[in-house]
């Protein structure tokens, strides 16, 4: 939460260019540059602009909010910036979205996305007696259970996100693990909240989460989706909701690593898109991969641009709802569709929700879907369970 | 002028014209200390053929046209003076052929260092090409524009000499190519031994027409890349020192540094050497012949290498250099500039001794780099200063200093690289009269309709 400092910093950018780029130079990295192609888009033209704005140089327009908020904080510019500030640029983005929103000033499409979350919950402005339709049945978490599953908004609402959350709950249930859900008392984690800038809203999810938490005695949560993963492991803390936090890869590798979950033999070709919020933000890129290698039989091959050099799917900051990235060929998922494909892969493997319904939707708008399955790791892994 | 804007969208398409006041505040400016000034229009081609129409276009409206690639020149060489199109090429961006047997690439004007650098690793690792110091945003055909200068420099001259064709849009629309692609689909000589037509726009600067397609010349990727460091506190024998190190044809760049800061650099020249070879033989005979030609220096206790652990030599190595980058922050305030003379190698110390005095005079952090060129014909002596974004009175300081310097650097021998419109000028006032008649024929001959950059190149 140091995003205030960002007016007293932001001048600080050179806009060199480095930010575009992944390690190799070998393409545009940053999803916004990519898909618009215009300098303004990239984070330099974002930090240039921000500073002017700062400086009464160039007034609010929705076209300058929209340049600002079609940043996926996708960190790629963290990664590549050589200066020292690097680390700080996502909260200098951050703070400036704040800024905007205590002003007012913000696309359309987002501010839909707060008052939603505000008045449903959720951004899909979904009933909250619906949050569990997905859950067949699935436990309510309880004292005592190990781990508390957190769903989330995707998890419970989208139709992707349902089926990997059920995914995820047959594997979980198969290794005998106790674990539970909030169903209807799940609150929206706030990842988005909190990159697109609603400091006030953020702050109350995190209360509201924590204090649910807290009151049913969780240690331990797993989340199904890294965006969860990285507010409640890094930001939660901040604000006083200290919980042993992870991800559902994390846990379902060490399963298998004790043999808790056995894997039959399967016949499959697999690419795996890293999260941003999982790889770049956290450096986790091996256990999703680990997952995958453990199934015998399963080819995983790389595409040009993976771990800390891979891809956007374009979906972060809420742009897996407020989609200010689409419309085009040039949209991040539709490239990284096509890039998984080119490795020859059946099968486009995920671990995050978000990623799950931006590269669905792509792989069907580029007519792949009869070539390229996306799945979630838990649904690679719960059906060669169920072929034992 | 929403006539131009709408003809714009037809031959681009919606998405990549812009009038919108944010892409017209960034592309009227550029990292380095030239006033802003903002184009009508930032436009997008993706072809040839886009270009041509949009040229037609802006002959017909007489719209100025700005060509612009990664616009990092520093001195203002994109910013448009008279307002009208910034044509923005980086959508221009496929490496179009890599003929291993000529030893050349074919690429697009939107083709950027860092793409043809992977491209060349990824698929023809025994190729490389002259790689400069600026990010990897930069475009091969912006770099040639401006006589650029990289890693293969010492050894094979300005990075503009290693041009070896061109396509280029005619200030008056017509598409035209230059050397041996006029002639047939080989990309292998941009003149000789026909009358070498690209003289005609490399160091325009897009004001006799915009580049499409360049041809690169690619030189051997030896398998080891080192480096070595001598070290002298004696600025009159740097030029001796580079002299006897271009004399043994083995160092494939040398780049002399100094800075004040940490103070262990001040007062002391660091002469980086880089040697390639394919085995550790050669690399160590390479090593011999430079030990041997500065040994006098050791043993009169004026210089000597310096150990350059492992640990050091990652960015030493790194093409491009993210130190480069970096200076820009070094007082968190995120931007630098240099004025940047092409001069005879025994101006170092003149210049040495100016940059210091001008960074006193201005309180301003100063560093230096000297890259010496085609075996020593001559260096590119930068005087560089950093400044901060947030002061303008530093940032005024720093663009005094580097005028000073620039007319200094004139005065002494040296040629202004990529000068800013004040020291086109400049140099214009001082070039011999029939020259700039010859300067201001072409120029008129190319750009009938003066659309092309104006301001620059102009004789007043």
């Amino acid at each position: 939460m140091q995003q205030k400092d960002y007016a007293s910093q932001i001048h600080r950018c050179f806009r060199c260019g480095y930010c575009k780029f992944p390690t190799d130079y070998s393409s545009f990295n940053c999803p916004s540059y990519r898909r618009f192609r215009f300098d303004t888009y990239s984070t330099g033209g974002r930090l240039w602009l921000i500073y002017a704005w700062l400086k009464g140089e160039v007034e609010w327009s929705e076209h300058l909010a929209e340049v600002l908020y079609t940043c996926t904080t996708c960190k790629n510019c963290v990664e590549q910036c050589p200066m020292k500030f690097a680390p700080d640029i996502v909260d200098w983005i951050v703070g400036a979205r704040s800024d905007m929103v205590e002003k007012g000033k913000i696309p359309p499409r987002v501010a839909r996305f707060f008052e939603a979350v505000y008045g449903y919950g959720n951004p899909f402005k979904q009933l909250r007696s619906d949050r569990a339709a997905w859950s067949n049945g699935t436990k309510r978490y309880a004292s005592g259970d190990e781990y508390l599953l957190y769903v989330g908004c995707l998890g419970s609402y989208d139709e992707n996100g349902q089926k990997m959350a059920r995914s995820l709950v047959d594997v979980l249930n198969a290794s005998g693990v106790s674990f539970g859900i909030l169903a209807e008392e799940e609150e929206c984690c706030g990842n988005e909240i909190y990159m697109l800038g609603e400091t006030g809203l953020f702050q109350n999810l995190v209360e509201k989460n924590s204090q649910k938490f807290k009151e049913l005695g969780v240690k331990k949560i797993v989340t199904l989706s890294p965006h969860a993963y990285n507010t409640m492991k890094n930001i939660y803390p901040a604000l006083g909701g200290n919980f042993e936090v992870y991800h559902y890869t994390q846990i379902l590798n060490d399963l298998i690593k004790n043999n808790k979950i056995k894997p039959s033999r399967a016949k499959a070709k697999v690419t795996y898109q890293d999260p941003c919020f999982l790889g770049r933000y956290n450096n986790i890129y091996d256990e999703p991969r680990q997952i995958l290698q453990s199934i015998p039989g399963l080819e995983l091959v790389e595409m040009e641009r993976s771990r800390r050099d891979a891809f956007c799917c374009g979906g972060g900051s809420g742009n897996f709802v407020t989609d200010l990235l689409a419309g085009s060929a040039d949209s991040p998922a539709r490239i990284r569709a096509r890039e998984a494909y080119e490795t020859g892969a059946d099968t486009l493997a995920v671990a995050c929700p978000s990623c799950l319904t931006m590269l669905t939707d792509a792989v069907k708008t580029e007519n792949l879907d009869d070539k390229l399955a996306v799945k979630d790791i838990s649904q690679i892994l719960k059906e060669f369970l169920s072929a034992k | 002028m929403s006539d131009v804007y709408d003809a714009l969208q037809k031959i681009v398409g919606k998405d990549y014209v812009s009038n919108q006041a944010e892409e017209r505040y960034f592309y009227g400016r550029d990292p380095g200390l030239m006033p802003p000034h903002e184009p009508d229009y930032v436009v997008m081609p993706k072809t040839t053929e886009e270009v041509q129409e949009i040229i037609k276009l802006a002959n017909r409206e007489k719209v100025p046209v700005t060509p612009k690639g990664g616009g990092l020149a520093l001195t203002g060489l994109v910013i448009p003076l008279k307002g009208g199109i910034v044509m923005d090429l980086k959508r221009m961006d496929r490496i179009l052929e890599v003929n291993e047997k000529a030893a050349y690439a074919v690429v697009e004007a939107g083709v950027t260092h860092g793409a043809l650098k992977s491209c060349l690793q990824k698929y023809h690792p025994r190729l490389r090409h002259s790689i400069p110091d600026s990010p990897p945003i930069a475009t091969i055909v912006a770099n040639a524009v401006i006589h650029g200068q990289g890693r293969l420099s010492q050894q094979r001259g300005f990075n503009s000499d290693m041009v070896s064709g061109l396509e280029v849009v005619l200030g008056t629309g017509e598409i035209c190519r230059i050397g041996s692609c006029a002639l047939s689909s080989r990309w292998f000589s941009k003149g000789p031994p026909l009358p070498d037509l690209s003289g005609l726009f490399l160091g325009w600067f897009g004001s006799t027409g915009v580049i499409t397609k360049l041809g690169m010349k690619l030189y051997p990727c030896k398998k080891i890349r080192d480096v070595m460091l001598f070290l002298t506190d004696k600025a009159d024998l740097v030029p001796e020192v580079i002299r006897k190190l271009a004399y043994t044809e083995m160092i494939e760049d040398i780049v002399v540094t100094a800075q004040p800061l940490p103070p262990r650099f001040k007062g002391n020249f660091y002469i980086l050497l880089y040697i390639t070879g394919d085995s550790e033989e050669e690399i160590e005979f390479k090593k011999k012949m430079a030990w041997e030609a500065l040994m006098v220096y050791f043993e009169s206790r004026d210089g000597g290498f310096v150990s350059v652990t492992p640990d050091m030599k990652p960015p030493f190595l790194a093409m491009p250099s993210k130190d480069t980058t970096r200076f820009a922050d070094v007082s968190k305030g995120g931007g630098f500039e240099y004025s940047g003379p092409i001069a005879p190698i025994d101006k170092y110390t003149p210049y040495l001794e100016k940059l210091e005095e001008l960074a006193s005079k201005y309180k301003l952090f100063y560093s230096s780099a000297a890259r010496v060129i085609d075996g020593g014909h001559s260096m590119m002596f930068s005087f560089s200063y950093t400044f901060n974004r947030a002061n303008p009175d530093e940032m005024k300081r720093a663009k005094t200093a580097l005028d000073e310097a620039a007319e200094f650097a004139l005065e002494e021998d040296g040629v202004i690289w990529k000068p800013n419109i004040n020291e086109q000028q400049m140099i214009m006032e001082r070039m011999d009269p029939n020259t700039l008649k010859l300067m201001t024929d072409i120029k008129k001959l190319l750009d009938p309709n003066g659309i092309m950059n104006p301001g620059n190149w102009e004789a007043k």
